[in-house]
Parts: structure tokens; sequence; C-alpha cells
């Protein structure tokens, strides 16, 4: 085990998804109070700086989901101050939460996603991009689903079967984000591969089991369904044939690399029901740290306890090159 | 490594195995209970600089702070009694206070049919703790009360809702579905409403409608749960019978209702922090109520009880709290319903409640009042997303329900104008994306308001607003 160490463990926030970053840090400062650490966790709010240099902490565990915690915010801040935190470096965490800029940087590198487009508010505001529509349902067929470019959970992403309930997806979806991504959908089984390289930058990355997600209900894995408590069943190791597993593990290594991601990441994928081919959706550069979260799922299926998934956590936060002082 | 509890910690923390572990030992009831993304939303905006007019509160700055003092004071004197346990069923004195009230409202009752309660709410979750077996029948109206939902889930209810129009629920599609059901063998254990100024509709039942619901129960033997925590928040028109009265009236002279169980509360005429309601119930049903009680909390709060029983010695005056109530509360409607069609503009409508604490809003079909909720954050305001008040979630989405009875007034003009602005931001996406000119709700203020003035002209044009798709008595199963 490593030497006790001062840790602080922001959480909270005020993003849509605080409840579930309250969660997810409480279940962190558990299991890190368990690991001998001195543990102080912070609401991060106006205050966070002024907390942070008061407690001057050997490092910071970044339990914060939702805009700030994922986007490169705190990440940056804590590099201007100069401590250590978990996770993916900023622009990793920008390229990893802007699902449209994800997907962009797959389609270049060749790594399967499914087919989309996206429209910005202000084109469609100023530019008339509203015309576009047709040309993009044309290209990418129904069913579409419309999901805001950042954010983590399933807040304003819907479905869309026909012409008729674009608009109405994408005005939901403007909602939480100026940009919208429009995606063709694919019809099959979520799987989650998490992704875990907190040894250090010369280790490569390497996949958990793949956990897949069964929705109770039939329909949309919506936001209830993620995050609630039996809503969703989750198999782990998930019953696949071992080719489609090993290539789901590839990619979702294969995806950590090309965002830059460092320490650990959730990638989710889906798996196509009728032609067995593998889609990536998204990159999660925070992952949920929750009582049904998939990265403990995926860690406890490999043999590793929640305490042990936490202190490797935290590990990353001393493995990583660090960036130039003038940073 | 190590897993043993750690001093100082919260003891050992559960791997995903363990979890798993205690997931196969929550009861297959609280599969139901959802927490949404809806609720935590909400919770965001529990903030200072959000107008909310999502609660569901009365307003209690009102009461007399020297009134409480003096009522407290006469608790005091009988600290003994105050202190201690009271009778289940509740105090002699507080179903005498019940009497008090329902004669108020035209219904004569006998006390000793009451049941004293901790809220109103503790009578939707006993008579649920009573009735439902697992998969039983309920019929309620849709939209229907938000928070019976938890309990109505917690049983494992089949919730079959019945979309309401401008005079409450339809009874000929409550008979279709009662016919529908029968055809499967399947009978309701009872019939949920909210007969005056519906929460979350706004709407309220109409005398025939009232006469037939009644007659439908004794023809076909159905237990009604009449829910009426604001009948006596009139601010325009006549009075209604309860549904108690009506069926006691069937029984016969001087008779008590055998069908129809009523749920009154002292939350929305006094104060919801004394937590203090009740159920009037037929006897056999008044005894289960009390057995589940028992094992639920008890009884009721003695101090309170005592607070309520002190309060209503002085007749005239808690009958003039209730009038300044419902001045305070009409200008309130007033002032939301004048905002409303200055803001919300054409593509909007909104019920015009005769009493009661909210208005049922519904906007264009295609915004969807979850994700309106998540701009709305951005103007500092807050009401409750229409899928609230549906069991599947889902329903409703283009709805909302606003409370105008615990908000100032000029916070109820700037929350409209805030959730205005929201829909306008909308309203105009939607027409850049369809190529149609952006929607009157854009400009707002030209709109011509969708209700009219004159009461006897509100039946006709205030329809509780539909969905395109809403079904008559949309089945939903909540598992």
């Amino acid at each position: 085990m490593s030497a006790p160490r001062r840790v602080a463990v922001l959480k909270g926030g005020s993003s849509l998804e605080r409840s579930v970053s309250l969660r997810s840090g409480a279940q962190v400062e558990d299991a890190l109070q368990g690991l001998g650490h001195e543990v102080s966790g912070i609401d991060a709010g106006a205050d966070l700086v002024e907390r942070l240099i008061e407690l001057g902490p050997d490092a910071v565990f970044i339990a914060l989901h939702g805009a700030q915690g994922e986007d490169g915010t705190v990440q940056s801040l804590m590099e201007a101050l100069r401590l250590p935190y978990t996770g993916s470096p900023p622009a990793a965490c920008a390229r990893g939460t802007d699902k449209v800029l994800a997907k962009q940087l797959m389609r270049e590198a060749g790594i399967p996603t499914p087919e989309f487009s996206s429209l910005r508010q202000s084109a469609v505001r100023d530019l008339g991009a509203g015309a576009a529509v047709p040309t993009i349902e044309r290209r990418l067929g129904f069913p579409l689903v419309v999901k805001p470019a950042r954010g983590g959970s399933a807040l304003g992403v819907k479905f869309a079967s026909s012409s008729s309930e674009l608009p109405g997806a994408m005005v939901g979806a403007f909602s939480y984000d100026g940009t919208v991504l429009i995606e063709r959908h694919v019809r099959g089984r979520d799987l989650a591969v998490s992704v875990l390289a907190a040894g250090g930058p010369h280790e490569r990355a390497r996949a958990l089991p793949v956990v897949e997600a069964v929705p109770r209900e039939e329909g949309f894995y919506d936001y209830e369904s993620r995050y609630g408590i039996g809503m969703t069943t989750f198999v782990c190791p998930a019953e696949l044939p071992s080719e489609i597993t090993h290539r789901a593990q590839e990619l979702a290594v294969e995806v950590f690399e090309l965002l830059g991601c460092h320490g650990f990441a959730r990638i989710d994928l889906m798996v196509d029901h009728e032609t067995a081919e593998l889609w990536v959706l998204e990159a999660n550069v925070v992952p949920g740290m929750t009582e049904t979260s998939l990265l403990p799922q995926a860690a406890d299926a490999d043999g590793i306890s929640f305490d042990e998934l936490v202190g490797l956590m935290l590990e990353s936060a001393f493995t990583r090159e660090r960036a130039p002082a003038a940073g | 490594m190590e897993r043993s509890g750690t001093p100082g910690g919260r003891g050992t923390r559960p791997t995903a195995h363990e979890l798993a572990r205690y997931e196969a030992l929550f009861a297959s009831r609280t599969r139901g209970m959802k927490s949404s993304a809806m609720r935590e939303m909400m919770a965001l905006t529990e903030q200072p600089d959000v107008i909310s007019l999502a609660g569901g509160l009365p307003d209690t700055s009102t009461f007399p702070p020297e009134l409480y003092e003096r009522l407290m004071g006469e608790v005091s004197h009988e600290t003994a009694r105050a202190l201690q346990y009271g009778p289940t069923e509740g105090m002699a004195a507080t179903a005498a206070c019940v009497a008090q009230v329902m004669a108020a409202e035209g219904t004569a009752i006998d006390p000793a049919d009451v049941i004293v309660t901790t809220g109103g709410q503790q009578v939707i979750d006993l008579v649920c703790k009573t009735l439902i077996d697992p998969g039983d029948v309920i019929v309620a109206e849709a939209p229907t009360y938000p928070g019976a939902i938890p309990s109505f889930s917690a049983y494992q209810a089949d919730v079959v809702q019945i979309e309401m129009d401008a005079d409450g629920m339809p009874i000929d599609a409550l008979e279709e579905t009662l016919d529908e059901l029968a055809r499967e063998g399947r009978q309701p254990k009872f019939i949920y409403t909210i007969p005056n100024f519906q929460n979350p509709g706004g709407v309220t039942m109409s005398l025939p409608r009232r006469r037939r619901l009644v007659e439908v129960a004794r023809e076909r033997e159905l237990l009604v749960l009449e829910d009426n925590p604001y009948g006596m928040l009139r601010y325009e028109g006549e009075p209604l019978p309860t549904l108690y009265s009506l069926d006691a009236a069937a029984v016969g002279q001087g008779s008590a209702s055998d069908l129809v169980i009523y749920l009154g509360t002292f939350s929305k005429i006094l104060s919801p922090g004394l937590r203090l309601g009740w159920a009037v119930a037929p006897r056999p049903v008044l005894e289960k109520l009390n057995l589940c009680k028992q094992g639920t909390d008890l009884c009721a709060s003695p101090v309170t009880q005592m607070f309520v029983a002190s309060y209503f010695a002085d007749e005239g005056a808690w009958l003039r709290h209730v009038e300044n109530l419902r001045d305070l509360y009409r200008e309130r409607r007033n002032v939301m319903v004048a905002s409303l069609a200055e803001h919300f503009g054409s593509s909007a409508a909104w019920t015009h409640p005769e009493g009661g604490l909210f208005v049922w809003a519904t906007l264009d079909e295609r915004i969807d009042t979850t994700d309106l909720l998540a701009l709305a954050r951005t103007e500092r305001v807050a009401f409750v997303p229409g899928r609230a008040a549906y069991m599947d979630g889902r329903s409703g989405a283009s709805s909302m329900r606003l409370n105008f009875a615990g908000i100032p007034e000029p916070d109820i003009r700037e929350g409209i104008a805030r959730i205005g602005r929201a829909i306008s931001r909308q309203l105009g996406l939607l027409g850049s994306l369809t190529g149609t000119a952006p929607a009157a709700g854009a400009a707002g203020q030209t709109g011509e308001p969708p209700v009219r003035e004159d009461a006897e002209g509100l039946a006709d044009v205030v329809e509780l607003p539909r969905r395109k798709d809403a079904g008559r008595g949309r089945r939903t199963q909540d598992r």
C-alpha cells in the first residue's frame, strides 16, 4: 500500500449531475479513508481554490461529473495550482467530453463510430442551418439519436423516429448545450469497457472486463435507468463471443490513447444486433463511482476491489509527466 | 487488500459484488420507486436567487406570530398530555375540529368515523397499505398528484390514468376503462380523485360528473378516495358538494358514506408544518387504516393536535384566516393568469383554476418541459415538469405545474416572464429548424389571451390541454 497522503476529493458542484457526483465522492472518500489516507471532501463551489490552498493536499481526487469536472476546467485549474490530480489532462478531457469532437477524431483515426452530423445553435439561429436538416436525415436515415454534444448523463438525449420528431428532439438537446449531435441509432447491446493505466507513462493501458447494461424496461436507456439502483441489470463480464470481447477491449484502449487519456476512462460501445459490428459511442474521462457504476463493477470482475481501484486511481495523480511549469 | 472495518471511517466499503448482494435484498417494490433526473434538477433549483413556482406550498407568512405564541402557550398548560402518546385514531378534540371544517364545506360527518393522520399524504399511503396487493389496479386522473406516485409505486399498484378535461375526469371514459378492466377480470381497488382544483390540473369536477361518479361507484361497488386538500380555498363560483356527502345522501338520510374515503388536511387552511390530516372512512376500512397506522407511527403528534384544538376553539378566527388566504391567493392567481397571457404566447394553453394552488400550462407539443427546466435554470426559475404527474414518466411532457399560492405577486410576474423567455428561445429555434416563422410565443406580448375573463365562458375555452396521442384510459404498468 502506498504511503498515507492528504487527499482532497472534489465532488458535487452545480452541474446537472451533482447528485451522482456527491454519491461518487462519498464512496471514494470512504475508500481512501480505508486505505489510510487523510481525506477532505470538498463540494466544489466559489471557495474551491481558497480551500485547496488552505488545505495544501498531496493530491486531488476528481469525482466531479458534468461540465466543469469533465471538460478540463477543473483539471486546468489543478495544473495552474500545481496540484497533482487524478485522471486525464485538460486536452483529453476536452476531447472526451465533447462527443462531436471525440467522434470526429475517431472517424479520422478509422475507429468505427456511428455516422453522425452536428449542428450548432448559432448556425441554426444565424446561418439558416435548419435547412440542412433534410440533407442530414437523408444521409443518416431514421431512427436517429439526438444528444447534447456535452453532458455525461442521458439528460436531453432523445430518439427521433421520423422527420416530425427531429426538431423537438434537437430543441430539447439545445437546452443543455450549444451543439447537438445527431447520430444514426445502432440497435444492439450496450457495452462499457473501462480502461486502467495507472502504472505510469510507459505502462500500456489495459482494458477491464466488458460490462453489458441490460435495461429492465424495454425502451430507451435513459437517465433514470442509468443511475437508479435496480433499473438496469449489469452483466460483467458480458456474455459475448470472445472475439467480440477482445475487439471491444482493443477499441477501448485505442480510443483511450487516441484521446490522450491518463489513468482511467470508460468507453461506451454498442454491438449491432444484426451484424455484430462494434461501434464506439463515447468516452467518459471521469467515470461514475457510485454503487451501480460500471468502472467499479468491471474492476471487481477483474479481482480489483473498490478500495484497490480507488488506490490505483489515486496513483494516477503521481504518474503523470508533469506539464511544464509555465503551463 | 484488507477490507475490514476502519476506525473513524464508516466501516467497510462495499465492493460491486457486495452491492449486488444488497440489490438482491431490496424489496421488489423499491424497483418501481424511481429517483428521477427531474427531481435532481429540481434540487438544483433550490437556491436563493431562483424563483420557484415548483413548490406545493401555501403561504404561511400571513399567520399571526402572536396567535402562534398564544396557541403554543395554551398547549403548554397541558404538557403531560401534549408530550405523551395519543390514541392512534387521533384525539377526540381533533376529530371535532375535523367535523367543524367539513361542516364548513357542507359535509356532515360522525367524528367517530375520523382517523387523524400525519398529514394528508399519510392517508394515501395508509389507503394503499390497506387495500393494495402488488398488481392491483388504482384508477387515477391524468395528470395526477405527483406526490401520490411514490405511494402507488411502493405498493406496486397498476395505475390506470384517465385523461381529464375542463370538468375533471370524464365519467364515460372511466366507465369504458372499468368495462375494459372487467373484461380482463379485474376491478380497481379504488378510484383516486381530487375533485376540487385538482393538483396539478387546476380543474374542478362538475356536479353532474360528481353525481355520476357516485352512481358508478354504487353500481359497481367501488371505493373512491376523495382527496380534498383545497376545498375551502375557492376564489370564485359556487362550492360543489363533496363526493362523500353525495354518497352519504345516496345511502340514506343522516347516514355515513359507505364507499367514499375522504381525505382532508389542515395543511392548506392552517399549516403544513403541523403535519396533520385526516381520513373519514367506512368503519371496516377505518379499522384497517387504524391497524396500518399503528405499524407506521402509532399516532399523529399530540402537540400539534392540541395546537389545532386551541386554534379551532375560536370559530370566527379560523374562518377569517381562511377568508384572508382566499383573498391573497385569488389575487395571486389573477396575477399568474395575466402574466401567462402576457408571456407564454399563443401556442400555450393553461387552466383557470377556481381555487387551489396550481395552474397547469401546456406548451407546443414539441417542447419537452423537462428540457425546458434545464434552460429555465439559466433564467433562475423553476416549475414542475408535467411528466411528474404521469405514472409512466413520459406523458405530460409538454406541460408544467405552476404554483401561485406561495409566491409574492412580483415574483409570480418575474417568474412567468423568465419561463416565457426560455419558451421563446425554444420556439425561435423550432421555427428556424422547421423553416416556419417563430410562433407568436416568441413575441409573446401580442398574443390573444386564450382564456376569457367571464367565468361562464370558461368551460368551453379552458380545455385541459391534451396531448394528441393521449388515449382515454391510458394504461401504464408501473414496474
